[in-house]
């Protein structure tokens, strides 16, 4: 890897100027045949894949209602040109989500419209070429699906949604990404993102309780594969062993024992983290939540709660009551949907956040905190994309935003906000989202941080600040790695649960 | 000539409103298997409407995004809908009521709408990141808008055209008894121009306005734990299990 040097800060956030095809050649690994055969795909790029990508593209059209009015509402007005992470941090005018899209938009124009039919240049329509193909691939794998451009159009055109569907048709082609293709294999296979096998898992867990044992003197447990429990909780596999996400999975497992909560962890699903959703693959993302489900009914759990992940929660939140039933409100005619939900207690949100657990238990007073135990942290609070645009907490919209704070507020002291251009739902995304998360593609991690890391500079100037959380586990790797690059600490980012963590009272109340 | 615009309007009335209602029930029939709204957004279909009334009537994201686009764009849109009510008047004997109070608005409406679309065209060719994103379509779009407005406004304020001819000329066409077009050119370039701007409708970026309606993003319902939502083509992969 070579050295990447961060980007200079914007004086005045100004709107950078075009540096036109300045991320060409960064380009994130192309999947080799066995990662790609592992997921059904073809090996490598196939011989008719020019015909093979149409037909896939008027698939997805016919299924996807979203791209296709995505596809034909666009009047390229310019309100999301200058909205995007990469963009700024790249000055590369195709990551302008506009540009990104019109990568597409130029061939679904030439294929499925008739003015691109009949005078393609007009209309900036394109043939589908090897060049274009392999421009789809370069910039469709430099966009973290973080949905910040949706929010600023006038039609609420997510490029998300057709990042995914580029990323579907290259995979059904043979032209998948190494980086999230090997992950999904491995979440098929093993039962999580990193490859962790469940006699791991298990030394892992009896570790954090001695660890935790001899840091307060509480048996505080980690229950996993326990039938009965209460609690299933789905987390992020990089909890159980990542640094800093290892010491919010300490915090669950305190306010647990604190609320005297029976819970377990599942070795089947050890994983909330759901990269199906990022490469836009509806079989692969539903197979990989159907985990969930089956780890549900063996177990008899009654509540699901998920970990601190962004896109997890996104899924767990928007698609797992539609992938698998883990919700409430089906049809009473939908059997698939109500042997789950039946056994489920309704009484609660179906699936839960942790952190809808935790602030729920604080409103009943059931937990109790010494907040000066994080004194010496001055806390923001960094907005994950998916949380933020794709989800909801509570019973209010905009739950997502009020709920970590009032955590935050409820175990600490010292709380301050980052600038309102960049956070709740106009924050940036970290620069690792949406199968990114790779080195290969370190040069677009660490530029696409620019934004996040002007405004952090502003409130460590201000205020201080010594401390980042963030609810998502690819927030926490991705600014752990590139913040020391813009010469910050990285032992600065650190989970919510690991402030709950810090401050919970685990003895008698 | 009168036939010949007889014909043409038949025939652009017919495609622009076949095309519109095969996209729209294009729209309509693609299912949206899962639920992607923008959050934080509305919890139920009533806060659905007032979110699309607000984006509909007041552009509300493109307001957070850019005010320069939002005003130039808001004060075309505006414009236009004045300008467009305004002309209802050639086409309903007696004239509405509210049709004839809006009458001198619509006809200075012409002007701002002008002023508009001059602006956001001084946009697309001056602007680095909107010149780079703009097709020579997008050109001519407002071209052809500023050149209808154009055309418009000289009618009403310079070379007068006979307004009445023109009245029964429309409502010839719509009850089948075809009477005869004054012969202006500004009014054939007009009317030209409008056929064409009909004619394009359903296979160009002007589908941004039925688009809207049908945009995932905004017109669902943040409940995902509450009710299942689940399409047809993914509903038939559980009996697989």
């Amino acid at each position: 890897m070579a050295d990447i040097a961060a980007p200079a800060y914007r004086v005045i956030p100004i709107i950078p100027a075009l540096k036109p095809g300045a991320m060409e050649g960064v380009k994130s690994f192309v999947a080799n045949d066995k990662i790609q055969e592992a997921l059904g795909f073809p090996g490598h790029l196939v011989e008719d894949w020019h015909d093979r990508a149409i037909a896939k593209m008027g698939e997805l059209l016919g299924k996807y209602r979203s791209l296709k009015v995505y596809m034909d509402a666009c009047v390229h007005c310019g309100a999301c040109s200058d909205k995007c992470h990469y963009f700024i941090g790249t000055q590369d005018p195709k990551n302008m989500p506009v540009a990104r899209q019109d990568l597409m938009r130029s061939v679904y124009r030439r294929y499925f419209t008739l003015p691109g039919k009949l005078f393609p240049k007009l209309v900036g329509a394109r043939d589908l070429t090897r060049e274009v193909l392999d421009e789809w691939y370069t910039y469709f794998y430099q966009c973290s699906e973080c949905r910040r451009c949706s929010v600023f159009c006038p039609y609420g055109i997510d490029t998300a949604e057709v990042t995914m569907a580029a990323r579907e048709i290259l995979a059904s082609v043979g032209y998948g990404q190494k980086y999230s293709n090997e992950i999904i294999g491995k979440v098929h296979k093993i039962g999580n993102n990193l490859g962790l096998p469940g006699p791991a898992l298990l030394d892992t867990l009896q570790g954090l309780e001695e660890d935790v044992k001899e840091d307060t003197g509480i048996d505080v447990r980690f229950p996993i594969d326990v039938k009965g429990a209460e609690v299933l909780l789905i987390t992020p596999s990089a909890d159980f062993f990542a640094e800093p996400h290892i010491d919010s999975l300490i915090g669950y497992a305190k306010v647990f024992h604190a609320t005297g909560t029976s819970w377990t962890l599942s070795s089947m699903a050890s994983e909330a983290g759901n990269f199906g959703m990022f490469v836009g693959n509806y079989e692969h993302l539903r197979k990989i939540a159907m985990r969930i489900r089956e780890a549900a009914l063996e177990l008899g759990v009654k509540r699901i709660v998920i970990g601190e992940c962004g896109h997890a929660w996104r899924v767990a939140y928007s698609f797992l009551n539609t992938l698998t039933g883990a919700g409430d409100g089906a049809d009473a005619n939908d059997q698939f949907a109500m042997l789950l939900q039946k056994q489920l207690d309704q009484r609660y949100k179906q699936p839960m956040h942790i952190c809808e657990f935790t602030w729920d238990m604080i409103g009943k007073g059931a937990l109790s905190f010494d907040k000066e135990a994080n004194d010496k942290h001055i806390i923001t609070f960094h907005d994950s994309c998916n949380v933020a645009r794709g989800s909801r907490m509570g019973d209010f919209a905009g739950g997502q935003f009020e709920i970590p704070r009032n955590i935050i507020k409820a175990v600490a002291n010292n709380y301050v906000e980052m600038s309102p251009e960049t956070t709740r739902e106009r924050t940036f995304c970290c620069g690792g989202g949406g199968g990114l998360l790779t080195d290969d593609l370190i040069e677009l991690r660490v530029k696409g941080a620019l934004p996040r890391m002007e405004v952090l500079q502003q409130v460590v100037d201000e205020h201080g600040v010594n401390f980042m959380a963030t609810i998502c586990a690819i927030c926490k790797a991705q600014f752990t790695k590139i913040m020391p690059i813009y010469g910050f600490d990285r032992r600065m980012v650190g989970g919510v649960h690991q402030l709950v963590s810090n401050a919970i009272r685990l003895g008698a109340k | 000539m009168s036939t010949f615009f007889a014909l043409l309007f038949y025939l652009a009335f017919a495609l622009f409103a076949l095309g519109l209602g095969y996209k729209i029930y294009d729209f309509a029939r693609t299912p949206a298997p899962l639920k992607i709204p923008t959050t934080p957004a509305p919890v139920n279909a009533g806060g659905v409407v007032l979110r699309m009334a607000r984006e509909v009537v007041l552009f509300e994201s493109l307001f957070k995004s850019n005010l320069w686009i939002w005003g130039l764009g808001w004060l075309f849109h505006a414009s236009l809908a004045l300008v467009l009510l305004r002309h209802l008047r050639y086409f309903t004997e007696p004239v509405w009521i509210w049709v004839a109070f809006i009458q001198p608005f619509g006809m200075y409406a012409g002007i701002t709408m002008l002023l508009g679309v001059a602006g956001l065209w001084a946009r697309r060719l001056f602007v680095e990141r909107i010149r780079y994103i703009s097709t020579p379509s997008d050109h001519l779009m407002l071209v052809l808008l500023m050149a209808i407005a154009l055309s418009g406004l000289t009618m009403t304020f310079a070379v007068h055209t006979d307004v009445i001819a023109v009245k029964g000329f429309f409502l010839g066409l719509m009850n089948f008894n075809w009477q005869a077009l004054p012969s202006s050119v500004v009014l054939y370039a007009h009317l030209l121009m409008v056929a064409l701007l009909l004619l394009i409708f359903p296979v160009s970026k002007l589908l941004h306005a039925p688009g809207v309606f049908f945009s995932p993003s905004r017109n669902q319902a943040d409940n995902p734990r509450e009710k299942r939502h689940i399409a047809a083509w993914a509903k038939h992969m559980e009996s697989e299990n």
